[in-house]
């Protein structure tokens, strides 16, 4: 018996995704960019990929580009963006728990001169709007937030801040990295007036190795990897067709966010009552977190021990703190947890195919790591 | 709360006696390009047209994307049809343009009542909207000369409209009440630009292309139809006919001389065109020719390939 409960981190790709990615990879292999007709196909492919993926989104397809990653995206939008708007002003707000795709770009753009304002998350692990209204203001260019904490899973309230930037009279462009929030909750760029936004397939059951930026009309930004000038010239490269058509299949298969997300919101509700009645085991993650990720602190057991014990017991999870090299999260620093309960914390994260038997498999699992490993 | 949206036809309505068989083609077309959207019915009143959902599921945001592009429409907006009392009016005004009020510093209320039984005046529906609008929306301030969003409370015999601001429509005259024409597409931008400014004219639209494979590639077939798809979303169906021009020019080649191809090959589209254009009802040739837009438009050659 298994239980892989670490999709914040990846995902199984599902059938239909591996179905059409074999299929671009054994027929349909052509470049897109190449003027004959094997070109001429996969070129099809290509464009009928970016409706699917516009039309989740409701947007127009020369909307999307293709990346090779979240990653890349988020590093296209958010250099682009500073590039484009660099004569109005030279502030940038952002959150303090940002994916490091993110943070490094933000790090970076700071040394070279830019304020950078990261808001920090409260005792509960939001952020709330009057944060964003006290920290943006007619000097901000670019306002970059995630939609999803992927670490406890807090939904931040990205809808609302163009209203914001407005009135405040910022000339700022909003930039969200949409990656753990995409097809897992309803998301309509043009309606909130976002932007640039970032997705990523692998989160989604499509393969490693492709994301998506949006660009609203409008936003002119340059692109971050140079060369053949795809993708309209913001991201060079050969597209990854195996992985794009991959891509467009498992948007196809989603479909349905509202019925997954109620799905996996009762057994978000049945894994944290259980789990609350375990002596010892704390929920990190706050009431209105996205139901798909649950942040707990597992007694005093260091996260990676326990990730180790229940890897061992076929549970796989992973460790909520990100200790590397001794740092502590920021995240569950700022929520003001104490240093046991930081450095005992893991993230438990489901699909919509994640089934009750697999929960009840972990909880007893996580039962016996605090028996066995708690200090007597 | 129902809700409909009220579309101002501009242009139409300077048409006097023409005006109600523009209005009807205007109707028509706005029933086809909805169509497929949920149940809904189109009606006339003065120089107004409503079109009023029919079903819970109408896609009201597709349908304003698409009424953004039909032309003959001035302008449109989207109204929430209410009970005539005051209490509702009071409940549903600040919610259904919560959207809109956030977003603006300044607002002022105009009422109008065409049922004098109603029990306020216009100016009291304008005082107690605005202070009610005013307490779930504090960061307001009423400006009555200049306001960036007016809201407007109409008190008619069934209902009472509760609208915001005007959306600009796509202006010109209904497609269809402007004759027919031919457009000789390339796969540049001057021929689309020049259909959608005909068609926005409200003639409706046949388009011939010229292939010549395989010194044209598939890839700028599909370019002309990816253009013309953007055009017909404001002109409405164009029935497409692609030439295959490859033997004419080769003959070309073959027996002029070079100065002159191009010259000659414009001739023998026009003549192509012309034909086309004859056993199609088409009144007209449209080009997006333009004197001096590139070396081959000059005054001459344009009379010469004019004069087939």
């Amino acid at each position: 018996m298994e239980a892989y409960l670490d999709n914040s981190a990846t995902t199984k790709p599902c059938k239909r995704a591996c179905e059409a990615a074999l299929r671009t990879m054994e027929n349909d292999f052509g470049n897109p960019s190449s003027l004959h007709k094997k070109g001429f196909d996969a070129m099809q492919i290509l464009e009928s990929a970016r409706g699917v993926i516009a039309k989740s989104l409701g947007v127009d397809p020369e909307r999307i580009f293709f990346t090779p990653s979240g990653t890349v995206a988020n590093n296209t939008a958010i250099f682009g963006a500073v590039e484009l708007m660099k004569r109005k002003g030279n502030k940038i707000v952002t959150t303090a728990f940002e994916h490091p795709s993110v943070a490094r770009c933000m790090d970076k753009l700071e040394q070279s001169g830019f304020e950078v304002v990261r808001i920090a998350p409260d005792e509960s692990g939001n952020i709330s709007e009057e944060a964003f209204q006290n920290a943006i203001d007619e000097k901000t260019v670019l306002v970059s937030l995630m939609a999803v904490n992927n670490e406890v899973g807090t939904v931040l309230p990205f809808d609302k801040i163009k209203r914001i930037i407005k009135r405040k009279k910022s000339p700022a462009l909003l930039h969200v990295d949409c990656v753990q929030g995409y097809m897992k909750l309803p998301v309509k760029p043009e309606r909130c007036g976002i932007d640039l936004m970032s997705v990523s397939a692998h989160k989604i059951h499509a393969l490693k190795g492709s994301g998506a930026l949006y660009i609203a009309n409008g936003v002119r930004i340059k692109p971050y990897v140079l060369g053949g000038g795809q993708e309209n010239n913001i991201c060079s490269g050969t597209q990854a067709m195996p992985n794009i058509a991959a891509f467009s299949a498992a948007v196809e298969e989603l479909a349905d966010i509202e019925k997954r997300l109620e799905k996996v919101t009762s057994l978000n509700e049945y894994f944290k009552s259980e789990l609350e009645k375990i002596d010892g085991v704390k929920i990190n993650s706050p009431d209105n977190a996205l139901p798909y990720i649950i942040n707990a602190s597992i007694g005093a057991v260091p996260s990676q021990v326990s990730v180790n014990y229940l890897s061992s017991r076929g549970v796989y999870v992973s460790a909520g703190s990100a200790c590397s090299k001794g740092h502590r999260s920021d995240v569950l620093v700022s929520m003001g947890l104490s240093p046991e309960r930081i450095d005992s914390a893991i993230r438990l994260s489901m699909s919509y195919e994640t089934t009750k038997e697999e929960i009840d498999y972990a909880l007893s699992a996580i039962k016996s790591c605090l028996s066995e490993l708690s200090k007597k | 709360m129902k809700e409909i949206i009220l579309i101002k036809n501009g242009e139409l309505a300077l048409k006097g006696l023409n005006r109600s068989s523009f209005e009807s083609v205007l109707a028509k077309n706005i029933k086809r390009r909805l169509h497929g959207l949920g149940k809904f019915k189109v009606t006339c009143l003065q120089s107004t047209m409503n079109i009023e959902p029919l079903c819970d599921d109408f896609d009201m945001e597709e349908a304003i994307k698409r009424i953004s592009k039909i032309f003959g429409i001035a302008g449109f907006q989207r109204a929430a049809a209410v009970e005539k009392n005051i209490d509702e009016i009071l409940a549903v005004a600040p919610e259904y343009l919560s959207e809109q009020l956030e977003n603006v510093d300044t607002f002022k209320v105009e009422a109008k009542r065409s049922d004098k039984k109603f029990p306020l005046t216009s100016p009291e529906i304008s005082r107690e909207v605005g202070g009610a609008i005013l307490e779930k929306f504090p960061h307001l301030s009423v400006d009555v000369h200049n306001p960036e969003l007016t809201v407007t409370v109409e008190v008619r015999d069934n209902y009472a409209f509760i609208r915001g601001n005007q959306i600009k429509g796509a202006g010109g005259m209904p497609v269809g009440t402007g004759g027919k024409a031919a457009v000789l597409i390339s796969g540049g931008i001057d021929s689309p630009v020049a259909s959608w400014m005909v068609s926005k004219r409200g003639v409706v639209l046949d388009a011939v292309h010229f292939a010549s494979p395989p010194y044209t590639s598939p890839q700028a077939e599909m370019k002309v139809h990816d253009l013309l798809r953007k055009v017909s979303a404001y002109s409405g169906d164009i029935g497409l006919y692609t030439v295959c021009f490859t033997k004419i020019q080769e003959q070309i080649r073959d027996n002029c001389p070079e100065e002159l191809f191009t010259l000659v090959m414009r001739r023998f589209m026009m003549r192509i065109a012309n034909e086309i254009a004859m056993k199609n009802d088409c009144q007209a040739l449209v080009t997006g020719e333009s004197i001096g837009q590139v070396a081959s438009q000059t005054m001459s050659a344009l009379a010469c390939t004019d004069n087939v």
